[in-house]
């Protein structure tokens, strides 16, 4: 590479990432048809800024599938994919099973080998996981059934790399051996390719039980002396470890590095520090798959298509229909809502960036030929770039005609699970959440103090470590899709700066907040929260109350007066907090607490002579009465 | 054109089968304002001024409660005590509520044959309700016949769906004056009233 050629190469992918993608966004392409653009634009068939470096690129930044795919694993619970082994292993195995031996009888048509056209087959059943979850993400359609079988599918497609990579050498056709036989060899060096069949296995299951060992007992308090620290960039510097560490190990013992992560990603899926992974993740997983996304549209070889459009247009149509009929077929066969198997079949309907090694690595094990490798390299990378394309298409043309048909539901209306995160963890928050759960509501929970977070964790409370005035920590814990934020810190500064981030990036999530005295709740009023508890009221006043009866008044006249007076206090303190607003003089606040303490002693002795419940006192009956019975009596007399 | 208020109060109405589908029938009739009793005062902290002022703004009052020991729920009982003030409500001078009409809608598990002279509930649902009647009457309202969901403990799908309907249906035809209140105030339940206009059609 060339003097500065580094900062060159920056320059280049970011300014085309960051002139091309919102631009897509704008026009409703979504993000990664913005990146494919991107790429070709700064790719050598258009403005040449890049070379075939952008192989290179594509290399480095596929790491960027195996953080997506340690993020997905971090959003999953064990559970939820013991769930899901029907569809993981019903669809995905017949999508790949019949995707294979589909593509494999047309390549014979073509007259290719059969080993070839095996090779081929099982090449171009596998799909993008990178472009598939990324846009089924920024679409929101992850949730959907189609989604979460089309994730389903490829979870078992990343499962298959292995045993087709383990098989890909078996089927060398013959007359090509010679010529390249040893090349093939070296490239997959690791640490068990010396061993009989036995040993491997024993090798890969074990250090699988390792990654769940470390996982489960191991990360939590290490990562808790980090945290200790209080050094973000070393908790950042440990996250990107943990994922880079897992892939290495996963690569030496010969599997999948984007599946190694996953298993990690679930294995921390119930940790406490996996809101704060995942918010330190994120960052580089959106940016080396931008990367990703950038360096496939680069290598797209333009030439090669241009020298026969034909041929290739015609290619990357057969598989896509081949690969969206059996998807949908499979679809109905699994008993999938029309809509949703028609997304599904559109997700999943391209080639995947595996295409890419698997030829690579076909090609040197003489399987296929040299001739032909290249358009097929090529079809993959159209057929991924039309992917956005055809589920934009898919989502505009198509899904409006499905008029979704809502059911009268009657009586036993389900009321859907609400998302609650409380964040601080002290007396006050874990007082909240122990009446919440005694009433059926389990929260999410936030604290900084990892002794604190360790020890509620071993009574088996979902509590997980971090700050929540970070905002990407608390969207990591859910906030977009959290219905209530409870904020119990005991800190009226951090208390403050929450509220302001929260209503600025999420003006829609409800506020209860705790709150220290008049001050802090007047500027907590002012940013627009609703509901302030100031944190000794309620407690003063229960004092106040037993003060009271023990002093010989009657308990219930009592009750009802605190009641009253609470409901005057809080009105008081929301009038108080207007009032400031029309000081011009800037007043200390120790002043202005005396002061605001004697008008309310004013106001409320005035009230006394107001508030009284009428209805239970007879004076003004007495009265009427008393003369109607005079007037009765007068004329008796 | 008649405005209606509904007091609704139900301690525990997520509980509740039948006045759950009830209040989903007529939650969106335009002229019809319902209160939540229990949801709005959970204390019983009852807000006497904005009570009164609902009072003001509406024509017909409703109880909508389950029959409890042969009468509301203990909130009703309250919101009586405290909003029905001597001075406003009744008395010489109390003329607040004059000329309103006002009845019960309510639910209860014993059938109609047992709210009779021979059956096990000795009384009539109207004689039971005479409280009730003889408050309105103090406070110058009308009193109109209570409409009656019976049998809740045995009731069939159809049947609730069948109430709500009704329930919708008598409300829309007071608010649009389109049910003749003298005849109703003769008759022992409101029910009566929507299955003689319905053999009419």
């Amino acid at each position: 590479m060339e003097q500065g050629g580094f900062f060159y190469q920056a320059l280049v992918y970011m300014a085309a990432a960051v002139v091309a993608v919102p631009v897509a966004k704008k026009l409703g392409l979504g993000s990664v048809l913005g990146y494919l653009l991107a790429g070709v634009i700064i790719g050598p068939f258009v403005l040449g800024f890049v070379g075939q470096e952008g192989e290179d690129v594509m290399h480095f930044a596929e790491f960027g599938v195996v953080m997506m795919l340690f993020l997905i694993g971090l959003e999953l619970q064990p559970s939820m994919i013991w769930k899901m082994r029907a569809p993981i292993l019903g669809l995905g195995g017949a999508q790949v099973g019949l995707t294979s031996v589909i593509i494999m009888g047309i390549a014979i048509a073509f007259g290719l080998a059969w080993q070839t056209a095996l090779a081929i087959g099982l090449t171009f059943a596998l799909s993008s996981t990178a472009i598939v979850l990324q846009t089924l993400n920024e679409k929101g359609l992850l949730k959907t059934e189609g989604g979460q079988n089309a994730f389903s599918v490829l979870l078992f497609q990343d499962i298959a790399v292995i045993p087709i990579l383990a098989i890909l050498p078996l089927l060398a056709v013959k007359d090509m051996v010679h010529a390249v036989a040893d090349d093939g060899h070296h490239e997959a060096t690791t640490w068990i390719d010396g061993l009989p069949i036995w040993g491997q296995t024993i090798v890969v299951l074990g250090v699988v039980a390792g990654i769940i060992f470390a996982g489960r007992y191991m990360i939590s308090p290490v990562f808790r002396l980090i945290a200790k620290t209080q050094l973000r960039e070393l908790f950042t510097a440990a996250a990107l470890l943990l994922v880079v560490a897992t892939a290495v190990l996963m690569t030496k013992v010969g599997l999948s590095p984007a599946l190694g992560t996953f298993l990690a990603g679930v294995v921390l899926a119930q940790s406490e520090y996996r809101h704060e992974l995942e918010s330190d993740i994120e960052p580089f997983k959106g940016l080396l798959l931008g990367l990703f996304f950038i360096a496939v549209g680069a290598s797209i070889d333009f030439h090669l298509i241009a020298s026969d459009p034909l041929l290739i247009a015609g290619l990357v149509v057969l598989l896509i229909a081949v690969k969206f009929i059996v998807l949908f077929i499979i679809g109905r066969f699994f008993k999938m809502g029309l809509d949703n198997n028609i997304m599904f079949a559109f997700s999943l309907a391209q080639g995947g960036e595996f295409a890419f090694v698997l030829f690579s690595f076909a090609t040197q094990n003489s399987i296929i030929e040299n001739g032909i490798t290249g358009p097929l390299v090529a079809v993959v990378a159209v057929s991924m770039a039309l992917t956005p394309l055809l589920m934009l298409i898919n989502e505009r043309l198509i899904q409006p005609r499905f008029g979704t048909k809502e059911k009268e539901i009657i009586a036993d209306e389900i009321t859907s699970e609400k998302n609650v995160i409380i964040a601080g963890f002290g007396r006050v928050g874990s007082t909240i959440g122990r009446f919440l759960q005694a009433n059926g509501v389990t929260a999410t929970y936030l604290d900084v103090d990892p002794d604190n977070v360790d020890l509620l964790r071993k009574m088996g409370l979902k509590v997980f470590y971090g700050d929540a005035s970070r905002t990407d920590l608390l969207h990591a814990a859910g906030a977009e899709y959290a219905d209530l934020l409870i904020l119990a810190v005991d800190d009226p500064g951090k208390t403050l700066e929450i509220s302001e981030n929260v209503k600025k990036h999420y003006p829609k999530l409800d506020l209860v907040v705790r709150s220290k005295g008049w001050f802090d709740s007047y500027e907590l009023i002012d940013l627009g929260v609703k509901h302030i508890y100031r944190e000794y009221l309620d407690t003063s006043l229960r004092m106040a109350a037993d003060a009271l009866c023990k002093l010989g008044h009657r308990r219930y006249e009592v009750y009802r007066s605190i009641k009253t007076f609470r409901k005057h206090d809080e009105r008081f303190l929301h009038e108080l907090a207007e009032k400031r607003h029309n000081q011009s003089e800037l007043i200390s606040e120790a002043r202005q607490r005396i002061e605001d303490l004697e008008q309310l002693m004013l106001k409320e002795q005035e009230d006394q002579h107001k508030e009284k419940d009428l209805g239970w006192d007879p004076a003004t009956l007495i009265e009427e009465f008393g003369k109607m019975q005079a007037d009765q009596e007068t004329p008796t007399e | 054109m008649k405005k209606i208020l509904i007091l609704f109060a139900h301690p525990a109405f997520r509980k509740s089968r039948i006045n759950k589908v009830l209040i989903d029938g007529i939650k969106d009739i335009e002229g019809v304002t319902l209160r939540d009793l229990y949801q709005l005062y959970p204390e019983m902290d009852i807000n006497v001024e904005k009570e009164q002022e609902l009072l003001n703004h509406h024509d017909v009052i409703i109880f909508h409660h389950p029959f409890y020991w042969y009468s509301t729920p203990p909130i009703l009982k309250e919101w009586l005590d405290l909003v029905l003030e001597h001075g406003w409500a009744y008395g010489s001078h109390g003329n607040a509520l004059k000329n309103k009409w006002f009845f019960n809608v309510m639910t209860t598990g014993g059938s109609q044959d047992a709210y009779c002279t021979k059956g096990y509930n000795r009384f009539t649902i109207r004689q039971l309700l005479a409280p009730l009647e003889q408050t309105a009457k103090l406070c110058k309202m009308h009193f109109l016949p209570p409409y009656v969901v019976h049998g809740t403990h045995s009731i069939s799908k159809e049947g609730v769906l069948k109430h709500r309907e009704n329930y919708s249906k008598l409300l829309t035809g007071l608010v649009n004056d389109e049910i003749d209140l003298k005849a109703l105030e003769k008759m022992e339940y409101f029910n009566q009233y929507l299955s003689k206009s319905l053999k009419q059609r």
